[in-house]
């Protein structure tokens, strides 16, 4: 049981790494016309759907309202994001290596804090989305906004939005925790 | 009981109708017909709002030469599927896309009389993969596929005439087959109608079916005399690999029928041995003769379909082939040819006889073996009639024409004249129960019950006249079906629906079957026809000499192009328009004022193509026909048409003017 917290601390690397094969985040629109909802998933390289066909089907609705198109690849943060899991998986493998308590509690305040910078700049995104309207938009409701909720549940018009993180991000969560736990069990056997 | 007297019976039940139907206010209520059923079939019916049904129907439309889809035990009509008639709806056969599918070697035959829809089957079962149907006045076969529910292929049959006896497949789809219901000259020539003894043939056709893509393909027709192939159906268990077809009119008469065809005692049914069939072909025992018949494809990936004129076929003669077909005797001109699940049993449904025979397949065998031949016409012996029977049902009802099973072990017959149908037990021949039918049903259908694996919960007639079973409309009025519970010892009449054209047979099947397979769009980067836009900066416009191709997109809510100058007078116009949708239902339509064509109404995914030759100088609207989007009194466009010989250039434009 000597090395369980650098066992978990390779698990939460793993845990971590995930995020290169499971979506971040799904915002779900539900509208009386798609009873089964319109899916739009967040990976941390690209921006998709559960079928091809879902982010033209949102950008066909939002620009009723004169939101801009989401272009994947405009979107800058979606080509550096897979470098910054990546040198975070690295430093997470140095602390295990390291194997200290103090190696532990930093990688983890330190991913704690990018996923807070993470999270406020998809605020910042959502913001820009639902604010920044064109004015030649077909459908103008008077002080209407449609930013997206940035977690839960939120009406928008004739859709109601939910915003929750997806697998991948529900991971990275336990990641976090992991490398909590490890750092705790090794504090508490020094 | 003679003839005479059967053909006065459907005079004097008119007779009783008409008496029935002008004692009765037709606007405030109908004839009795039916009202004694139970007040809980109508919760029996009853599918909520937002729910699906637990069948799928498919009713041929007959002369209307389309597939009519309905949901049971609701009754609700699905959709009509264009099979061998122009559909202005769905452009079918008026966009450049689909004329081909109506080629033939006639050219283009835009209406048929479809008749008996068959599912394919995956050891005897049905398999939700395709439905098949015949055109009976143009000699053809078509195959739907269900997974887009829209025609994938017709193919035309030659040396036929009015294919009736068809298509009714194998337990495996290894074939589906055509018949001949009129014997035509053989080749077809020009000869004194008189002369039909001598000159007339009648043709069977085994076409076989690819079991990956479903195509077909004529694998050889089989030369019999010149009767009246009138109903088929194939061997299933341990008659598989035979395929029966009745006939009528084996006295070979070429005029007033209802007399001359009516006089032999017993037609035939002919048993064809297609796996000795097999056996000749590779044996090389066959004649490849000349004939000319149309082969018509869809793709779903170039969205367009090809038709392909065929130059021979392969015939085998009877005289030549040994054991190839025999005749089984059966009494006055037996009308559908129908084999139990287990094989055994061939029932022949004697029109004008009060009794109904039932064959045993067995037996067949067994007389095949002993050589038990009454005589041999044309090299075909004829089986000794007491050698083949199974059973008889003694006097069941009045004209019996068609018999479908539940898999438990009973048969339902549906009888004309008499208005009904008959559930008797196969092997003891007594009759358990019988219910009328509103009135005079022709086909009737359980779900599988033409297959070995019938799922017997349900059975619907499908009448040959309505009269007061609706509100009236006029002369023409629509047929009527009615569906039964067939679960209990008693059938029970639960629902009365109206139908589309004229429904002969029908096929049902658990929707379980179909559902999982079924297509919601074309996923826009797999289609290859050769003029799609992909994308909105793919659009143009083209002219090669007096042709104007015009490549245009469509997305909620515009056209792009959506300004068009540069189009003269006596131009031909090619609008070739891509869905660029990726969402179930969505489709965009494209119409343009004065064009003598239909719409078109293209899928997501899919690229359709309307011609235009536009007549007079001006500019011309076209819209969206479908209504999209909130904005689709929006999705609109110009095209500019100049005189002949003006020199406007050829411009086009989405989102700004066109600067001249
Ligand atoms: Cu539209």
């Amino acid at each position: 049981m000597k090395r369980l917290p650098q066992l978990l601390m390779a698990l939460s690397i793993i845990a971590l790494l995930s995020l290169f094969k499971l979506p971040l985040w799904r915002i779900k629109l539900i509208a009386p016309q798609y009873p089964t909802g319109v899916n739009m998933d967040i990976w941390i390289n690209k921006i998709g759907g559960d079928n091809p066909g879902t982010l033209q089907n949102i950008n066909i609705l939002n620009h009723y309202v004169g939101m801009k198109m989401i272009e994947p690849d405009s979107i800058p943060e979606l080509h550096y994001f897979p470098y910054i899991i990546l040198a975070l998986a690295g430093l997470g493998l140095l602390a295990l290596l390291i194997n200290k308590p103090w190696a532990y509690i930093s990688w983890a305040v330190l991913v704690i804090l990018l996923a807070a910078v993470g999270i406020y700049d998809f605020y910042l995104w959502e913001y820009d989305y639902g604010h920044n309207l064109s004015p030649t938009a077909p459908i103008k409701v008077p002080g209407a906004t449609y930013q997206p909720p940035l977690f839960g549940k939120k009406t928008i018009l004739n859709f109601t939005a939910y915003s929750y993180p997806h697998r991948g991000g529900i991971l990275a969560g336990i990641s976090i925790l992991l490398a909590f736990v490890a750092y705790w069990l090794k504090k508490k056997k020094a | 009981m003679n003839r005479l007297t059967l053909y006065s019976i459907p005079i004097l039940l008119t007779a009783f109708l008409v008496l029935v139907t002008n004692g009765c206010n037709t606007t405030g209520g109908p004839g009795a017909g039916g009202l004694v059923t139970n007040a809980g079939a109508a919760e029996e019916v009853y599918v909520a709002p937002g729910q699906y049904d637990e069948f799928y129907a498919f009713l041929s439309g007959g002369f209307s030469g389309q597939i009519s889809v309905y949901g049971l035990p609701s009754g609700r009509l699905l959709k009509v599927i264009p099979v061998f008639s122009v559909d202005a709806e769905k452009a079918y056969g008026f966009n450049e896309e689909t004329k081909p599918m109506l080629n033939t070697s006639y050219g283009f035959v835009p209406w048929d009389d479809a008749h008996h829809p068959e599912l394919s089957q995956t050891n005897g079962q049905t398999d939700g993969r395709w439905i098949f149907i015949n055109g009976n006045n143009t000699p053809r076969i078509a195959r739907v596929d269900l997974s887009t529910f829209e025609t994938a292929e017709i193919i035309e049959i030659p040396n036929s005439g009015g294919n009736h006896s068809s298509p009714f497949t194998t337990e495996n789809t290894e074939y589906v087959v055509a018949g001949t219901r009129f014997g035509v000259p053989y080749p077809q020539n020009d000869v004194a109608i008189s002369s039909y003894a001598e000159n007339f043939k009648g043709m069977l056709t085994f076409i076989q079916v690819n079991p990956e893509s479903g195509q077909m393909e004529i694998a050889f027709q089989v030369l019999l005399p010149a009767f009246d192939y009138d109903l088929a159906h194939s061997g299933k268990g341990k008659s598989h690999g035979w395929t029966f077809f009745t006939s009528y009119n084996t006295e070979q008469k070429n005029t007033l029928l209802e007399v001359n065809a009516s006089q032999n005692d017993k037609d035939f049914i002919a048993a064809v041995n297609w796996k000795k069939a097999e056996e000749y072909i590779a044996q090389g025992k066959f004649k490849e003769i000349p004939a000319r018949y149309a082969h018509n494809v869809y793709s779903d990936e170039t969205h367009q379909a090809t038709s392909t004129m065929e130059e021979k076929v392969k015939v085998l003669l009877p005289e030549e082939c040994p054991g190839l077909v025999y005749f089984l005797p059966t009494p006055k001109s037996p009308h559908g040819v129908d084999v139990d699940p287990s094989g055994e049993y061939i029932v022949g449904n004697g029109k004008l006889s009060a009794d109904l025979t039932v064959h045993s397949f067995s037996k067949m065998l067994t007389a095949i073996e002993n050589q038990s031949f009454e005589t041999t016409i044309s090299g075909i012996p004829v089986l000794k009639y007491e050698e083949v029977v199974g059973g008889v049902v003694k006097e069941p009802g009045l004209g019996p024409l068609h018999t479908e099973f539940d898999g438990n072990g009973n048969a339902y017959t549906t009888f004309f004249i008499s208005s009904e149908i008959v559930k008797w037990k196969v092997g003891t021949w007594e009759v358990l129960d019988r219910v009328p039918c509103y009135y005079s049903v022709g086909h009737l259908m359980i779900p599988g019950g033409d297959s070995q694996h019938p799922q017997g919960k349900y059975m619907v007639a499908m009448n040959k006249i309505t009269k007061d079973r609706y509100l009236p409309t006029g002369p023409e009025l629509n047929q009527s079906a009615q569906l039964y519970d067939i679960s209990g010892d008693k059938m029970r009449l639960l629902l009365d629906f109206p139908t589309v054209g004229e429904p002969h047979y029908a096929q049902g099947i658990s929707a379980d079957r179909v559902v999982p397979r079924v297509v919601k769009f074309y996923p826009i980067e797999e289609n290859k026809h050769p003029y799609a836009a992909l994308g909105e900066k793919q659009t143009k416009v083209e002219r090669q000499g007096n042709q104007v191709h015009v490549y245009m997109t469509t997305i909620r809510s515009h056209f792009a192009p959506d300004n068009i100058e540069g189009i003269k007078v006596g131009d031909k116009v090619f609008f070739h328009v891509t869905n660029l949708e990726q969402d179930w239902d969505v489709p965009h339509g494209f119409a343009v004022m004065g064009n003598d064509n239909s719409e078109i109404l293209i899928m997501p995914g899919q690229t359709e193509t309307s011609v235009w030759e536009p007549k007079r100088p001006g500019v011309y609207p076209f819209y969206c026909t479908d209504f999209c989007s909130a904005l689709h009194q929006e999705m609109q466009g110009y095209i500019r048409i100049s005189p002949a010989n003006s020199n406007t250039p050829l411009k086009w434009s989405l989102g700004e003017d066109i600067v001249q």
